[in-house]
């Protein structure tokens, strides 16, 4: 069973038999860290793997949806355990600018410390550029079809004449890296992805790349779900709805989106007047004996609102924006997802209805994708609550933020100094 | 410390009504009018109060009295009236005259207009201003009996009088050079203050939108709905809430204007002052060109080319009778001339040294009146931004709930 080439233990979902018993090939060392069991770490291991199995080895009949779910259940419960003992931590930082011939392009310092026994050291150190995180995303996506990938910042600034290596725009791309690693961090399935662990370890993550294309076209399988032809005839209620919610959300944040940007737009032109407001002002404090004083202190406390202001503006567009753009690429990411599971259950009711005019008995076709079915209604239920608690506490920050600067506006009105 | 009729007497401009009626060419128009009160205060007993008087005037009639008062007491600073057109005003406000806010913000001025000359020790003691207040018929025709029309002064003469004086009193030279930079300090300060408003109100009625978009969101959510809901609450009241701060500002710009048209009273003190000057100046050019006549027919010398000594030498010399004559009507004319020149020079003395005095005290008025200004203008900021933090932090604790 061990002879054949490797096939990339998360890939989309095979024929049992086709599936070799991961714990059959516990000299799996070849197959990398990242798929070596251990029984404490068995629970979080992906269950993309066909065989669930027991700590102890057994397989377990998993015919029966039934016995998935209860597997998915403890799966679910270990979770939270799995928040308290966090063993994986990464970090973004450290923007460096390469200058090289073909191309001058930014790398981040990737820092890694665990304790995790699939890795090797306990603190890695790499650099990536954004390429590799894209690699790195589509990895996922491909190994993890039915799960939620976090978004990456966007690839290309359409907007106007923004300098890709200004401070600000960098700045906030690191911080958009930082947070999708951090997103996979967190998850119970996909942290122990491979490609995660090389992404965060390999010396050369150009040679795996490669290393990477070669095994694939070896195969010569389609790792993607690509059961064309299958229509769905109706989505269960409960996705409906979901997709129902997804578009609304991005319809909404959208328009906030676009709310958000003509406040600054307003508050930019309100500044300009601001700053045409102030010294007039102190033109007039010029002119006069007693009132000079006075005069002049309005003239500064306008001019400390504009500074103030400003500032404002500048976290509006640094913080604010970025998330809504983030969450909004989120839905669609969740919206590919259900797709993809509409595509998963048309195939298995297809199947189904081969079975029933073919009359074989061939549970296990079905069972298979029914299986996938289950996993993603599981996921997708999950990872939305956890997209609730992440967006109460950004929102949190955000308001934080505009309260603080409001906070701002006022201390400095109150030093008016007019007496 | 003169006694003033604003200790006497309480004045208000209580309401304004809408008329319509026939004007001067008898053709209909509508107009707005204005209720005076007047109150007799006897300053010893308390609560006790005269009957209120009342009456109604028009603006057209405010401007009549203003006329009245300025060619009366040209050495007075005095106060102006609120425009006549609504001016400096930012988008959402209207130019119109009839408009309610502008009727109301006028009926403010008007009262403070009264005030102010009521509270001024020489210009309440008038007996038109009094009758302005207490006595509604005839009040037109008594006005123009005193026939101050005739003894205003030509404009084009005041314009001449400007730029032909050569010594007028730098005080008056300094002070129309600052009336001329306070106006123009003060016309741009209210033409940004105008635009600033505009734009924070623009800032202030898109965060509207976020309280609809809210709303519409929590309609999706669910445990963050509530959350929602109420902060999109928070957005609304924040966007309403700039309508009452811009309306209360409006005041401090009429403030503003108040002494933006002050300014114009000043520069017709010194206007005049620069004609009674050039009137003294040519008073005395003109006797010291007299004097210089008679002192060369006295003398036979012609001293200056004159057609007359031309004439003189081409048609044979005056007989020493008419030399004679001559002399003597001159001698009168310098001897009028003379008196003349002293009681010009008495009352431009006089009138530098009251119109000083009352510029001094518009000086002190202004600085206190600016002072207070500004001091409220700053409040009025503080107070908006407490509105902002309170709004922020309510939209604060809804989204901690979600």
């Amino acid at each position: 069973a061990a002879s054949a080439p490797k096939p990339l233990p998360s890939s989309g979902p095979k024929s049992l038999r086709e599936m070799p018993h991961p714990l059959a090939t516990s000299s799996s060392e070849e197959m990398g860290p990242a798929l070596t069991p251990s029984p404490d770490l068995l629970l979080p291991r992906s269950i993309a793997d066909k065989d669930l199995s027991l700590p102890n080895g057994t397989p377990v009949d998993t015919s029966s949806p039934a016995s998935s779910s209860s597997l998915l259940n403890r799966l679910q419960l270990d979770d939270d355990l799995d928040v308290e003992t966090r063993d994986l931590f990464v970090t973004v930082d450290d923007p460096k600018k390469h200058v090289c011939t073909m191309e001058t392009y930014i790398t981040y310092r990737v820092t890694t410390k665990t304790t995790r026994a699939e890795f090797d050291l306990p603190e890695y150190s790499v650099r990536r550029r954004y390429q590799d995180f894209d690699w790195l995303r589509n990895k996922l996506e491909e190994s993890q079809p039915t799960h939620l990938i976090p978004p990456l910042p966007e690839k290309f600034v359409v907007k106007g004449v923004v300098d890709r290596f200004s401070e600000e725009f960098v700045e906030t791309r690191r911080k958009a890296l930082d947070k999708f690693l951090k997103r996979i961090t967190d998850h119970p399935v996909l942290s122990f992805n491979e490609h995660f662990s090389i992404f965060l370890t390999a010396k050369d993550l150009n040679a795996y790349k490669k290393q990477g294309m070669a095994l694939l076209s070896k195969m010569g399988e389609s790792v993607k779900y690509v059961t064309g032809g299958y229509k769905l005839r109706s989505r269960p209620l409960e996705f409906a709805t979901i997709g129902d919610y997804l578009d609304t959300f991005s319809l909404k944040l959208g328009t906030i989106d676009r709310i958000a940007q003509r406040i600054i737009k307003e508050q930019l032109e309100y500044l300009v007047e601001l700053r045409e407001y102030g010294p007039v002002y102190s033109t007039w404090g010029g002119l006069e004996v007693e009132l000079s004083e006075p005069l002049e202190g309005v003239s500064a406390c306008i001019g400390n609102c504009c500074t103030a202001l400003e500032e404002l503006s500048e976290d509006m567009t640094e913080d604010f924006l970025p998330v809504l753009r983030e969450y909004i690429l989120y839905a669609e990411s969740m919206k590919n997802v259900l797709k993809k599971r509409d595509q998963v259950q048309a195939e298995y009711e297809a199947k189904l209805e081969a079975v029933a005019l073919k009359r074989e008995d061939r549970p296990k076709v079905p069972t298979d994708v029914e299986k996938c079915q289950d996993r993603v209604e599981c996921f997708n239920a999950d990872l939305k609550a956890d997209m609730e608690r992440w967006q109460n506490n950004k929102r949190q920050d955000f308001r934080q933020l505009l309260m603080g600067m409001a906070d701002k506006n006022i201390q400095y009105y109150e030093k008016v100094c007019v007496t | 410390m003169e006694d003033c009729l604003a200790k006497k007497m309480e004045i208000t401009v209580s309401e304004a009504e809408k008329r319509t009626g026939r004007n001067a060419m008898n053709i209909q128009e509508t107009y707005t009018a204005y209720l005076i009160e007047t109150r007799a205060v006897e300053s010893q007993s308390e609560g006790q109060c005269g009957p209120v008087e009342s009456l109604w005037r028009r603006y057209s009639e405010f401007e009549l009295l203003r006329n009245y008062l300025s060619v009366t007491y040209p050495h007075i600073v005095v106060p102006p009236l609120p425009e006549k057109r609504a001016d400096f005003v930012w988008h959402k406000l209207s130019a119109d005259n009839m408009d309610p806010d502008f009727v109301e913000r006028r009926r403010i001025g008007l009262e403070n207009f009264l005030l102010r000359v009521a509270s001024h020790p020489i210009l309440c003691q008038d007996k038109i201003f009094y009758a302005f207040l207490m006595q509604e018929g005839g009040w037109k025709e008594m006005v123009n009996e005193t026939g101050f029309q005739l003894k205003a002064d030509s404009r084009l003469k005041a314009l001449n009088a400007t730029f032909r004086v050569k010594n007028p009193d730098k005080r008056f030279t300094e002070l129309k050079h600052y009336s001329d930079e306070l106006q123009s300090v003060i016309s741009h300060l209210l033409r940004v203050r105008a635009r600033v408003a505009d734009r924070l109100y623009g800032v202030y009625k898109v965060h509207g939108n976020y309280g609809r978009v809210f709303s519409e969101w929590s309609a999706i959510e669910k445990e963050m709905g509530d959350g929602l809901q109420s902060a999109g609450h928070h957005m609304d009241v924040y966007a309403a809430s700039i309508d009452d701060i811009l309306e209360e500002e409006e005041h401090y710009a009429d403030q503003l204007k108040e002494y933006l048209f002050y300014a114009e009273a000043l520069r017709a003190v010194c206007r005049k002052h620069e004609l009674m000057q050039y009137d003294l100046e040519m008073a005395a050019q003109d006797l010291t060109s007299k004097k210089q006549q008679c002192e060369e027919l006295a003398t036979g010398t012609v001293r200056t080319f004159s057609l007359k000594g031309m004439t003189s030498k081409l048609f044979g010399q005056e007989t020493p009778e008419q030399r004679e004559a001559k002399i003597k009507v001159l001698e009168e004319q310098i001897q009028e001339g003379e008196e003349q020149l002293k009681s010009k020079n008495l009352e431009g003395r006089d009138f530098v040294k009251s119109a000083w005095a009352d510029i001094e005290r518009f000086k002190e008025q202004k600085n206190h009146d600016l002072k207070e200004a500004l001091i409220s203008y700053a409040v009025m900021q503080i107070s908006m931004c407490k509105k902002g933090i309170q709004v922020w932090t309510n939209a604060k604790e809804c989204f901690s709930k979600m």
